[in-house]
Formats: structure tokens, sequence, C-alpha cells
């Protein structure tokens, strides 16, 4: 029978199934071989608190989405098209996220009565005409895989296991896309494993060929390269490209890189990719508290290291005496804050932005620390790097933002060469003529001199300084003379970080103001909304505090300003009473990013002359 | 300091003068933090290491101010954290000499975490713990290590819980070198800091000190000479534990249990008594000794307990790094990078 192929622009696919079942190992293959075809894409996985729930079960459903396209594109997608579901508790999580008469590939081996009663489903829904609202196609996945492995030696419990593989050959032959990335990727990961190989391999090809042969399906689709900008690419995931950030600004500095943290979700994977690098000598320290991860990064950075501690919320709040510590010591030290939904622990596997606040004011005293933030996956590599390099320049702790939805999606990194990486160094004091400890540069910026360095040797505490000199001081004047000395070394930094830049006209009526990692989402949405002849500008901060020098300039030269935030709009207060402007909020804490479509109705609202929340 | 020049060989010479940053000590009068300060200077120039190389971080409280006084780094950091503190700057540069001055609510009380992971890791830092029993710069609360029943501002009626024993702890939590010394003994005091900083691994000195304003006496049957013979013992190795105003008292095993003897009595002998061995392999005895305390009859050992050498989580963790990157070459920014599977635009 002949197959039409059918050219789309963009696609969303989502896999689900138990969390046995390799549905994060499946959208990763996926992912590889979309990015090697050339497509842009950006993929968020969706997986369950529990580690283990109960096969079958609605808590143990996990899924991974992507969305590609052969234009440029910001976000996982609001909506699939298309979801692969492996069992009955997959199909029930996840229909009421799909377009309406989206394909719905199902596993139809898993819809017996004890895996729908498991899924509370009353009926089977492959036969109750509940699913008439798509195209449904119907696959013996399990069955079909067994039949392919054939002959193997394998128990049924292992062959059943490659029934993933099954259904990714499935959706290779259906948008068109080589198998090959994903039969070398098995030959180099199971190596020492013939027979597995040998089963998943099998399985992939089988499902391959079941689109070419069966006459179910029809059509195949088409997603063309995206003209992207050249250079050579890598996937990344958030926390892994902030990662990737940090040794790099290691090997640009020269710097050893140390790590003081605490597990903690979604944050932990830092310290994981982290502690792989030794090669780069890079010393990563588990620590047995979120106090001593980052009280041993102070010790770090006392003794010269690159110092860095990695948390998310609750755990930023145990930290913060320690970083009042940092900003007393005036020592370099960057905190990453991977936020996600609280206040306590709250919702520990789901995004928010409603650190923003802890990051700007969460202190005793007069605290001041420079705050930034990454907007995309691929931006936690250059945020970790400008935040590594702002630190040692201003001799300050520096917290940078990023969040669960940055942490665990991913996008093609385009690689920097090293010559254009951010200019991260630092000067360590040797020379002990008129050496003081507090004797500041022109940047307000004090000498960092570390031990091991002869005719240096000096005390420094949490307590009062002495200007210049570094002694404890109690004098009324000399603690008015440092704070102000601290708050205006922040405020500097103003002179070394990018103005901020307006995407769209660069004034009219209404701009929309963002930070972190709705990004993605508002841009999108601001082109939705345009298309359908709502035109609003955008201007994302990367830099918090301070903020850019141009920003009071760029607000006032709109009529309107809307500031989208995942959290009860707490960019939207510091911008009040920052510059004393009226701006609008449009807040969501769902645990849930902003939706694309979510963004174009706001913004149509609006500008509809609706500027209630 | 002066420079002496052997054979072409620049040999540097501190005195205990190098090492005091001259600044006013602001302890109270009387405090026995003074002695342990000048024990510390004292014994300093034979540590072996050059002035630069030597860190002194602190805590919270009234020891923590310690760093201030020397004439070496120094990080005075916050309260309870010293261990954590001290565990960065050593684990980041594993060639500096890292010592930590506490006290007992600082490092037993609020920094009690970081303390017994310091000793089970056995990273290669001093501990100094200045134990008064109390609460000094808050102005006398009762502490974790004061006796059941103590009347302080915050106990008016007597405390009611139990107080830690800080050797049983640090010995329990794998610290390799566990000592008592007081500062009323400069002598002994000096001895124990000296093999404290010869020791590779977390060394522990529970130095048992006066604060003469809110607990002064807490120690006086301990230190002064006339009840001091008959309550402490002073440990040496490979001697037999004897005590005693007339060096008559021993101590033997009976079992489990530690028994007061006359070594002179009918047909005891000194030979009867238990032999200390500062190196044992077996940390039963280590434990029976840092329990005297809690047993009633039996003196207040003195002298390092059990010293042992068992890997340290800093060298360990360089040699690691080392390894690696013998096995991987050093790591550049392009291996960094390419690692993962990558594809061209043109």
């Amino acid at each position: 029978m002949a197959k039409t192929v059918q050219v789309v622009e963009d696609v969303t696919v989502r896999f689900a199934g138990d969390s046995g079942d390799g549905m994060q190992l499946t959208g990763s293959q996926f992912t590889d071989t979309t990015a090697i075809v050339g497509n842009d894409l950006s993929t968020l996985p969706d997986f369950p608190a529990e580690i283990r729930a109960p096969a079958g079960s609605l808590a143990g459903v996990s899924g991974f989405q992507l969305h590609f396209s052969s234009s440029d594109i910001q976000t996982p997608g609001d909506s699939p098209d298309i979801l692969v579901a492996m069992n009955p508790a997959a199909l029930k999580v996840n229909l009421k996220d799909m377009k309406p008469n989206a394909t719905i590939i199902v596993n139809t081996n898993a819809f017996d009565s004890k895996n729908l009663k498991l899924a509370k489903y009353d009926s089977n829904p492959l036969e109750d005409g509940s699913l008439s609202g798509y195209q449904v196609i119907p696959v013996e996945l399990a069955k079909l895989t067994s039949m392919a492995l054939d002959g193997l030696s394998l128990s049924p419990k292992e062959k059943d296991k490659c029934k993933n593989f099954f259904a990714l050959g499935l959706m290779y032959w259906m948008f068109n896309r080589p198998i090959e990335i994903t039969l070398n990727w098995l030959e180099t990961k199971f190596k020492k494993k013939p027979e597995i190989m040998e089963a998943n391999q099998r399985a992939l090809k089988a499902g391959f060929y079941y689109g070419e042969s069966t006459e179910i399906f029809t059509t195949r689709y088409d997603v063309k390269p995206a003209k992207l900008p050249s250079g050579i690419y890598r996937n990344v995931m958030g926390n892994e490209a902030t990662a990737l950030g940090f040794v790099a600004a290691s090997v640009k500095s020269g710097l050893q890189l140390f790590l003081g943290s605490y597990p903690i979700t979604p944050a932990s994977e830092i310290l994981q990719e982290l502690s792989k690098y030794k090669d780069h000598g890079v010393v990563t320290f588990q620590a047995e508290d979120e106090i001593s991860g980052i009280v041993s990064a102070i010790g770090a950075s006392f003794s010269g290291s690159l110092a860095l501690t990695t948390t998310s919320g609750p755990g930023l709040s145990l930290k913060t005496e320690a970083i009042g510590l940092a900003v007393m010591t005036e020592l370099p030290l960057v905190v990453v804050d991977v936020q996600r939904g609280g206040p306590s622990t709250g919702l520990p596997t789901k995004t928010e932005q409603a650190d923003l606040f802890q990051a700007f004011y969460g202190r005793h005293g007069e605290a001041p620390v420079c705050v930034v933030a990454a907007k995309s996956p691929a931006d936690c590599f250059i945020m970790s790097l400008e935040a590594s390099r702002l630190a040692l320049k201003y001799m300050t702790p520096v917290i940078l933002l990023t969040d669960g939805y940055l942490a665990f999606g991913s996008e093609p990194l385009n690689i920097p060469k090293f010559e254009d990486l951010p200019d991260v160094k630092a000067e360590l004091r040797t020379d002990p003529e008129e050496f003081h400890p507090y004797l500041r540069n022109e940047n307000l910026v004090r000498p960092w001199a570390v031990p091991g360095t002869p005719g240096l040797e000096h005390r420094i505490g949490g307590l009062e300084k002495k200007d210049v000199y570094g002694g404890i001081s109690y004098e009324p004047e000399n603690h008015e003379i440092m704070i102000n000395y601290r708050k205006a070394k922040i405020e500097k930094i103003v002179n070394d970080i990018p103005d901020i830049v307006v995407e769209g006209d660069q004034s009219g009526e209404l701009l929309l103001l963002s930070w972190g990692s709705t990004y993605g989402a508002i841009r999108e949405g601001i082109r939705g909304a345009a298309r359908l002849g709502y035109k609003s500008s955008h201007a994302h901060l990367n830099y918090l505090n301070p903020f850019p020098k141009n920003l009071k300039e760029v607000l006032s030269n709109f009529k309107k300003v809307l500031v989208p935030e995942l959290n009860l709009g707490q960019l939207a207060t510091i911008i009040r009473s920052t510059y004393l402007l009226e701006v609008l909020q449009y807040n969501k804490v769902q645990g849930q990013p902003f939706k694309v479509a979510e963004i174009e109705k706001k913004i149509i609202d609006v500008l509809g002359g609706n500027n209630g929340n | 300091m002066e420079t002496k020049t052997i054979e072409g060989i620049q040999e540097l010479k501190y005195t205990a003068k190098d090492f005091s940053s001259n600044i006013d000590v602001k302890w109270c009068p009387g405090c026995g933090d003074y002695s342990i300060l000048a024990q510390v200077q004292r014994t300093s120039p034979d540590f072996g290491e050059k002035l630069e190389n030597i860190v002194w971080v602190s805590g919270i409280g009234c020891s923590s101010r310690f760093p201030y006084y020397m004439s070496t780094y120094g990080f005075h950091g916050i309260h309870g954290r010293a261990a954590a503190l001290a565990t960065g700057v050593k684990l980041a540069n594993p060639k500096l000499q890292v010592w930590v001055a506490t006290g007992d609510g600082d490092m037993l009380s609020i920094g009690g975490n970081h303390f017994i992971h310091a000793c089970r890791k056995n990273i290669d830092i001093k501990i100094l713990l200045f134990n008064n029993r109390i609460y000094g710069l808050t102005k006398g609360q009762y502490s974790p290590t004061s006796e059941k029943g103590k009347v302080t501002k915050t106990t008016p009626y007597g405390s009611v819980d139990f107080p830690f024993n800080p050797l049983r702890l640090a010995a329990g939590s794998g610290a390799t070198f566990v000592a008592r010394s007081m500062d009323r003994d400069p002598k002994h005091l000096q001895e124990m800091i000296s093999r404290a900083a010869k020791h590779k691994g977390t060394a522990f000195i529970e130095v048992l000190q006066n604060c003469p304003i809110f607990n002064d006496g807490a120690y006086f049957q301990l230190t002064e000479k006339d009840t001091k013979p008959d309550n402490t013992i002073t440990l040496e190795h490979d001697k037999p534990l004897v005590f005693g105003t007339n060096k008559d008292k021993g101590i033997k095993l009976d079992g489990l249990t530690p028994v007061v003897f006359n070594i002179n009595e009918g047909s005891n002998s000194i030979n009867d008594c238990w032999v200390h061995d500062e190196f044992d392999e077996n940390p039963t005895r280590e434990f029976l000794l840092s329990r005297f305390t809690d047993m009633p009859g039996l003196p207040t050992p003195l002298g390092i307990l059990r010293q042992h050498l068992k890997p340290t989580y800093d060298a360990d963790y360089h040699e690691q790094v080392q390894k690696v990157k013998v096995e991987k070459g050093h790591g550049t920014y392009d291996k960094l990078m390419f690692a993962a599977s990558t594809w061209e635009v043109k």
C-alpha cells in the first residue's frame, strides 16, 4: 500500500508509560536522533515523585515530551500532537494534555482487566467510544516485540523490556528519521551484554518495519532541518549545562573548582555531574548537610578555589546565614538555586520562580548580593560562567537562579569557542607591599590573598571589619562606611553587565518583562499573539541584581508593562519599588510552566483593554 | 624569626613570638583560654610548618576569638560551623595545616553534625575543644557538657538532661587521635598539641578549661595540687595505669570493668595493672578510658587515649583525582564539551 509523506513544520510527541518502561531513555534517543538530523528541539521529562510506584498505577506514570521543528522554537510545546501510551494509566494521565484530534498510539496488550483497574478505568477506553475525538492507533507492542525476539535466549520479562525500542522504531518510521544512531548507541551501551544489544536492536528494527508494512499507518511526516546559526551543537539538559559551565569557568580561570553540596531535588544532578570531572581537578564535597555544603565552599574560597554550592529553595534557606558570612568576608562564591514549588517541601519535582525575594532579601542585616538567572537549558551554561566571572571579579557571593523546568528540560547548545567564553579570571594577591585585607580597588573590591602566600597572613571573619585594615571594629561610623561599601560594590557590577535588549518594537503599547525559565513561552506567546494582530515587545532579565543600566528607560518606552511570573508577583514588586512604576502582573503557581497559549491569551486580553489577572 | 643558613639550606627558626598577632587579647582576666593560646604559640615553632601554611579556623564563642590572636592565616566563622569551614580549607588545599579552636557549645551543640562527620571522614584537621562546661559569651547558660543538675540562668532549678562525653563522642565518630589535657597543666598541654600537630587525620583534644566568671572551679578537683593526684591519671604509652598521691593506686580490668586497687596491698603488684597502649588496634580500651569520667571512683584520664592511622579523606580524595587524571588525561575545554554526541550546522 502506498504511503503518503506529509511535510509539517513542527511536532510535539509525548512518550508515556510505567516508570519501569524506559520512557526517559526512549525519549532521549528520539531527541539525539532528532538533533542530529538538524531540527531545533526542546524537551521536558515528567517523572513521578515516587521512585518506583506500583506498576501500572496512575502514580507510576513517567513521561517524556519532545517538541521539534524546522524553525526556531523555545518551549517543549503546550500540548502534544502524538502520544505513545504504553499502558492504560499512561493514557489516562496524559489524555487531558493532548491536542484535539491528536494521534494516540497505544500498546493494546497492556489494556487487560488488571491494568484497567489499576488505572481506575470502569470500562476499556479503547472500546467504549471515549476516545472518539482522537486518532487511535492500536498496536500490540508487547506481542509484536516478543515475536521479533523469537529465538533469543532471554526470559519473557527481559523480552518485554524491549518493547520501548519497538515503539521507538515505529516513531522513527513515522517521522522519517534514521535508526542507525540508536543502533550504534545500543552497540556501545551493551557491548558487554550482546544478547540484550541484539534484542533491543531487533525490536527497534521490527518497529520501524512494522510501520512500513502494516496498513494501519498510512502517513509519514517529514520535519525538515531548521535553519540554526552555524556552529557545533550538542544537546544539553539544564542541570548538565550548569555543571559544564562551571567546569568551563574553572578551565578559563585556571582555578580549581570546588563544589560543596548536599543532594536535593531538583539540583542533585549538578553535584552528580560535577563529581565525574576529576580529570579537570574538580573537587566535589558531598557534605553532611546544606550548611556544611556552603560553609565548606566558603572555606575553599578562602583557600583560593572557584567555590560553588548548589541547592533548591529549602536548602537556600539553610544557607542564608552563611551567605551573610560570605558577604562580610567578601569572598567569591556562587550559589545555585534550582527553584522548585514551595514553601517547605512543597512540590519538589515541580517548577516555580518563587525564590526571587529570597535571593534578593533573604538574609539578616544589610547583605546585598549579585543575582542572575538563566532563561533556557542551554543558557544555564553561559550564566554559570557569568556568575563565576562576577563572583571572582567583585569578591562577592552571586546567586544563580534556575528552576526545575530548566533543570530537566533540554535543547541544543551551540558550543561557544573557548576564546569566546566570558572572561572568567581571578587576581590572587602575592605582593606583601602595602597589603591590607580590606584595601579596595577602583571597583571597591578587596584583594584575594590565600593561605600559603608568604607575608600576607591575615584574619577574617563574620565580625565587622575595620575599613582598609580588616581587624575587628565596633566603631559606629566604620560599620556604616562598610555597609555602604558592600552595597556600592554590588551596584558597580552594573557597569559590567550588558544592557537589556528589547525584542520587537523599541516602544509601543505593551512590553512583556520576564526573567528565568518563562523566556521561551513568553517569546512564542508574543509571536502567536502578533500573528493574530496583537503586537507586543519582550525584554528579558538575565541580570537581576543589579538590574541593567537601561532598564528604567526601556520600561518607560511602553504604555503598559506586563510581568508574567511563576510566583505571586515578586519581580513586579521589586520593579515597582525600584522605579516607582506601575506594572501589570500575570501569575501562575501550579508547579507548571506557562503555556504558550496562556501568554498569547493574556497579551490579547491586555491589549484588548482587560488588565486584570 | 631567625634565619640560619646551614650548608646552603635556609632553615627557618621561629619563636613563640612569631605566632602572636600582637593585638590585644580580650578574654576575661584569669580565663583558661590565655594558657591555651600561650601553649599553642610556644609549640607552633616545632610544627615544622611555615607560618603561611598554617590556618586557624573557629566558630563562635569565647574560644573562637582564638584565630585573631595568632599571626597565621585565620578564619573566624559562624556558630557551629568551624569543622565544615576547616574541611573546605583543607580539602581545597591539602598542603595547609588546619587547626580548629572551638568550645563545648560551638562544637558539641550547634556544630555537632559537622563534628561527627569530620571525625567520620578522618579529614586531616586538628580540633582543640575548649571545654568549660558553660556558655560564656552569652553569659552563663548551661552547655551540652554541663553536669546533670547544673544550676544556670536557663536552668534555675537545675538541668535535667545528661551531658555529652566529648571523648566518647569523638572516638565513636571515628576520630583517629583522641586526647585530653587541661589549661592548668601547661607542659602536658604542650605535649598534646605537639603530638596532635604530627598526627595525620582528625585529631581531637579536649582541653578542660576554667571559666572564672560563669563556671569558676569546674575542674579544680582535677587541676589543683592537693586533689589532682587522686582524681586524675596521666596516660603514657606502655606504662601501667597508676595514680594517687602516693602512686599506690592501680587500675586493672575485671572482665570489661575497670577496678581501682592498691598495688602495695597483699599479693597485689604493679604488674597487675592495665598497661596503656596508645596505638591499640582495638578501640575497646579507648572506649573504656573515655568512660572513666562517667564511672564514680575512677580518675579522669589525661593524655592520648588512642591514636591510629587510617587514610585521610583529603589525601584519598586528591589521590583519586590524580588517578583519574592519569587514566583520562588532563581535562581540556574541548574534551569537556565534545564528550557528548555533537552535530554541525553550516
